[in-house]
């Protein structure tokens, strides 16, 4: 496969293959970015023989020092899952490691055919038991992810005044509030990690399930459109539309009430509210509606969850109360906002059904009906552990950490609270003994003059490195990349490498990915680096970004198509993009770096094609 | 239903089980039109005005007599058969009932001297198995009722072309009971036209429908005088699931005075432009279902759009290289059930190829 691809003249893959990396050249004004990261995070010289991928699905941007958690927990995580608990036979883990900011990884697989036997037996009782389970085990699951929910909500920042309460001594505690920044803190952390072993525990499995079916699918209709798969699959009944969902009914509730005036595209959040008070009652019904909705449909961050600055929408409305203004004039007008679900599930069963009715043998539809059976009975839990893990409990995780960074601005040890994340949990930690000490001795806390140079710097480098374009791969190729964990979670196939290493010797006005969403439009591009701009999307602009998130959902009403660096055909922009009846284009590796906003583009999502038209 | 020995036949008359009076052509286009399909108006010259014309010469001897191997044989033979027939005169009711016919014709497409094609409708074509087609004449924009005459003989003729006697000859093929029927039809001034196929013939996916289309006549199509557009549709969801807009130097059009076909150059500002539009598509993806749906097999099947835009077929006959491959590799499935639902992920996930892969 690697030997056809074309040798590309120029750019970061001369003569057709990958850099290494140690190939990778410091960045300026970079100088000292290791500090930010673990040791075990950096790239060794024996690394230079394994092939590595830009994980840029998960971490699009670059990730400051206290956001390394989000690469080091799930992956202590997942690779447990996968190589110990239930012994998926031809892959351990997953290994990752940090340059310039960037998140590489590369998966361990197994090759000896006898471990892959050994493996199968235990994969085949453990995996089994999950699946035969599986309704019983993720019900379950619900209520342990609800659990840790309420314990990262009960998690309270200990208040340290000037004599700690009486109340603390008539009940004979023991222990002064100053013990309890370190445990409150540590605790945080410790149910992250929990958190994150129980998004793989169905994760794997679930996936597997539907890449099974979908390879079945492939065989036997090998013309079938990636996104038929994802259609026979999707669920209608899914968690992760529920903020939208939540947003079109204030949006009704605007009209009832007659406070649709106030909702006008560029309305700042600050100004909308101000409006709603001088409303009397009809304003009170609102804001308490929208109160109702926050708790919790509003934990929804604006990226995927991997990064503190990716807000929710109840940390920052400006993302929810830019899409009420369109959703307050379509009804308005007369539309019906509702998702037509038993449209959509009718659909649904109609394409299975003919599909079904095409297979050649009786054989082969009972073998169809258990596949996509299956499919239908993990789904749910694919299409709704999102919310609850990534947005959910991580918008109150780092809700915590924030508050945190509160104390130690309010200390003198930060100058801010946000600066909290420019250090290392285990940093946090010693900053925090320092305020333990400084409370305890009467003295003061020393970390000022130590933490807030190193915070600066920090923030020097994250902006120095964010102009960098990491490679979309580091080493050599492989014979063939099969690893499961890859082709599910990343949906990197040899086709994909291919697709990389083919890209440069393309045409400067194409970009090709995966074709998610049928249909072929034209529009004026807008490329979003940074979710927070999300704001700034125009009616009928095409959205070009490195990854969508699930909250993005609201912003797909307004645009034309979806393009995006990262992402297969199961991709949150994939499926939003079907569910919207926009083509879309995702998996290019290379969106965001060949088109600038307001580049003409014709968007072919027959096809997976981009083009600039100049 | 007609009696056997009519030598002219109306397409409205006819239906699948005609195809010893009209060949397997013409009995195909008169099923079509009852499945409700729109075919270009036309009647059969039937294989009774074949017998009616050259029964008599005692043309199964001397093909039978020939080795295949000679060629030199073969050829010198098949000269002079074809200049027997060509030359034989016409029955006196043959000729008056194609000439009655072709006015009907002209009376019908409303005009006065409507161009034709005159095609060949062997009783052996176009089936699933002893598949001879392309190897008998086809004449396009035919103008004037002589010279109509004149190529009902030639596509009887070509029953003794070289070709289709090795083919005969080599597949044992008896010259009893030979006989061809000539399928006589307005010609369509197809805007674009091509080919169709109700599955995939690239990978057999019965699930799609995969057209070829170009400007002008399906000539160039068929001939690969043209790389046509190409579309792979969804039958389920109705999406193009892939497209390829090809260049299309070539087209062949109706002359625009007289007879015949002329093949030129497409103009520069058409050649890039897809061939057929998306509604086309669908226009042509819901006939070619109807029928398929009809014949309850996969169809080939040669379409033309008309100058109102409707689809008009030209020939639709059973696909036959992945029926084929189906019937050798029978049982080949690309999965079976098993004890439980999930042993499925257990052996993909076990490293394990289902079977058929």
């Amino acid at each position: 496969m690697s030997s056809a691809a074309p040798s590309a003249p120029s750019g970061p893959t001369p003569g057709g293959r990958f850099p290494l990396p140690s190939e990778i050249g410091p960045v300026a004004g970079a100088e000292g970015w290791e500090e930010m990261y673990p040791y075990f995070s950096r790239f060794q010289p024996e690394d230079d023989g394994r092939f590595w991928f830009y994980n840029s699905m998960h971490f699009p941007e670059v990730v400051p020092a206290f956001d390394g958690l989000t690469s080091e927990i799930p992956y202590t995580a997942i690779g447990a899952n996968t190589a110990r608990l239930f012994s998926f036979p031809t892959t351990l883990g997953i290994e990752y490691r940090i340059v310039n900011g960037r998140v590489y990884i590369t998966a361990n697989p197994v090759t000896d055919p006898a471990q892959v036997e050994a493996r199968l037996a235990h994969f085949q009782e453990r995996a089994g038991h999950y699946y035969a389970h599986w309704d019983q085990l993720y019900a379950g699951w619900q209520q342990r992810i609800e659990a840790l929910i309420a314990e990262i909500e009960a998690v309270e920042v200990p208040h340290l005044g000037d004599l700690d309460d009486l109340a603390v001594v008539t009940g004979a505690r023991g222990y002064a509030s100053n013990h309890l920044l370190r445990e409150e803190f540590h605790r945080c952390i410790d149910l992250y990690s929990k958190m994150w072993h129980h998004h793989t525990e169905f994760l794997m499995l679930g996936y597997g399930a539907y890449v099974v079916f979908f390879e079945f699918c492939q065989q036997a209709f090998p013309e079938m459109g990636d996104q038929t798969v994802a259609r026979m699959v999707a669920g209608m009944d899914v968690t992760m539309y529920r903020p939208d969902d939540e947003l079109k009914k204030l949006a009704g509730l605007a009209v009832e009430l007659d406070l649709a005036d106030l909702f006008v595209e560029g309305s700042e959040p600050d100004k909308v509210l101000s409006g709603l008070a001088e409303r009397g009652e009809a304003g009170r019904r609102w804001l308490a509606a929208l109160e109702v909705a926050k708790d919790p449909w509003f934990h929804v961050s604006v990226g995927d969850g991997f990064y503190h600055h990716h807000l929710s929408w109840a940390d920052d409305l400006t993302v929810p109360f830019a899409a009420l203004p369109r959703y307050v004039e379509q009804i308005r007008a007369g539309e019906d906002l509702t998702r037509p679900t038993e449209r959509l599930a009718q659909e649904r069963d109609r394409i299975a059904g003919e599909y079904r009715a095409l297979l050649g043998s009786e054989d082969e539809q009972a073998a169809f009906d258990q596949m996509l059976g299956l499919c239908r009975q993990v789904f749910p839990y694919i299409e709704s552990h999102k919310f609850y893990c990534e947005h959910w409990f991580t918008t109150r995780f780092f809700q915590k950490i924030r508050a945190f960074g509160g104390l130690l601005a309010e200390r003198g040890v930060l100058a801010e609270a946000d600066d909290v994340f420019h250090l290392r949990h285990l940093e946090v930690e010693d900053a925090l003994a320092d305020v333990q000490l400084a409370w305890a001795s009467g003295g003061r806390e020393l970390g000022a003059r130590h933490w807030q140079p190193i915070v600066a710097r920090r923030k020097e480098i994250l902006g120095a490195l964010a102009g960098w374009s990491p490679p979309p791969a580091l080493g050599p190729v492989p014979e063939t990349m099969n690893d499961p964990a890859v082709k599910m979670l990343w949906g990197i196939t040899d086709a994909t490498i291919e697709t990389w290493l083919g890209a440069e010797a393309l045409d400067a006005d194409t970009v090709r990915g995966y074709a998610a969403s049928p249909g072929v439009v034209e529009g004026d591009a807008r490329v979003l680096m940074n979710v927070n701009d999300i704001g700034s999307v125009r009616e009928g602009e095409v959205l070009v970004c490195p990854v969508t998130a699930p909250s993005w959902g609201p912003v797909f009403g307004k645009i034309a198509a979806a393009v995006s660096d990262i992402g297969g055909t199961m991709s949150h922009a994939a499926i939003v993009a079907r569910e919207y009846g926009m083509p879309a284009v995702v998996g290019t590796g290379q969106a965001t770096a060949k088109i600038r906003t307001g580049d003409r583009v014709r968007v072919d999502g027959d096809r997976g094609v981009v083009t600039v038209l100049r | 239903m007609t009696g056997p020995a009519t030598p002219v036949l109306p397409l409205a008359d006819l239906g699948r089980d005609d195809v010893p009076a009209a060949g397997g052509k013409g009995a195909s286009l008169g099923e079509l039109r009852r499945a409700g399909v729109r075919v270009p108006d036309g009647f059969v010259v039937t294989t009774a005005a074949f017998r009616a014309a050259v029964g008599t010469l005692d043309l199964g001897a001397p093909v039978a007599a020939l080795d295949p191997a000679d060629a030199g044989a073969v050829a010198a033979t098949c000269a002079e058969l074809r200049a027997a027939v060509e030359a034989a005169p016409l029955p006196d009711e043959v000729a008056a009932a194609i000439v009655a016919a072709h006015e009907r014709l002209a009376a019908d497409v409303g005009e006065e001297d409507p161009p034709v094609a005159v095609r060949s409708s062997a009783t052996s074509e176009d089936g699933a198995q002893d598949s001879f087609a392309g190897l008998q004449d086809t004449y396009l924009g035919v103008r004037g009722v002589a010279a109509v005459l004149r190529d009902v003989r030639r596509c009887w003729a070509s029953l003794y072309g070289v070709e289709s006697v090795t083919y005969r000859l080599r597949r044992g093929i008896p010259e009893t009971d030979l006989a061809m029927a000539v399928v006589v039809q307005h010609l369509v001034d197809a805007r674009s036209s091509g080919v169709m196929f109700t599955r995939s013939p690239l990978t057999g996916d019965r699930s799609v429908v995969a057209i070829d289309a170009s400007w002008g006549l399906g000539s160039a199509v068929v001939g690969g005088d043209v790389t046509p557009d190409a579309f792979v549709v969804s039958k389920v969801t109705g999406e193009i699931d892939r497209r390829t807009v090809a260049t299309k130097t070539r087209w062949h059009r109706p002359a625009p005075d007289g007879a015949g076909v002329v093949e030129g150059e497409v103009p520069d500002d058409r050649r890039d432009v897809p061939s057929v539009t998306d509604d086309e598509v669908a226009a042509l993806v819901a006939v070619a279902r109807r029928v398929e749906a009809h014949y309850g097999c996969p169809q080939d099947i040669e379409w033309a759009l008309a100058p109102d835009g409707d689809v008009v077929l030209l020939q639709s006959r059973p696909e036959t290289v992945w029926a084929a491959r189906d019937a050798a590799g029978a049982g080949q499935k690309v999965a079976a059930p098993t004890a439980r639902a999930f042993d499925h992920v257990l052996h993909a996930l076990g490293g394990r190829r289902p079977s058929g892969a």
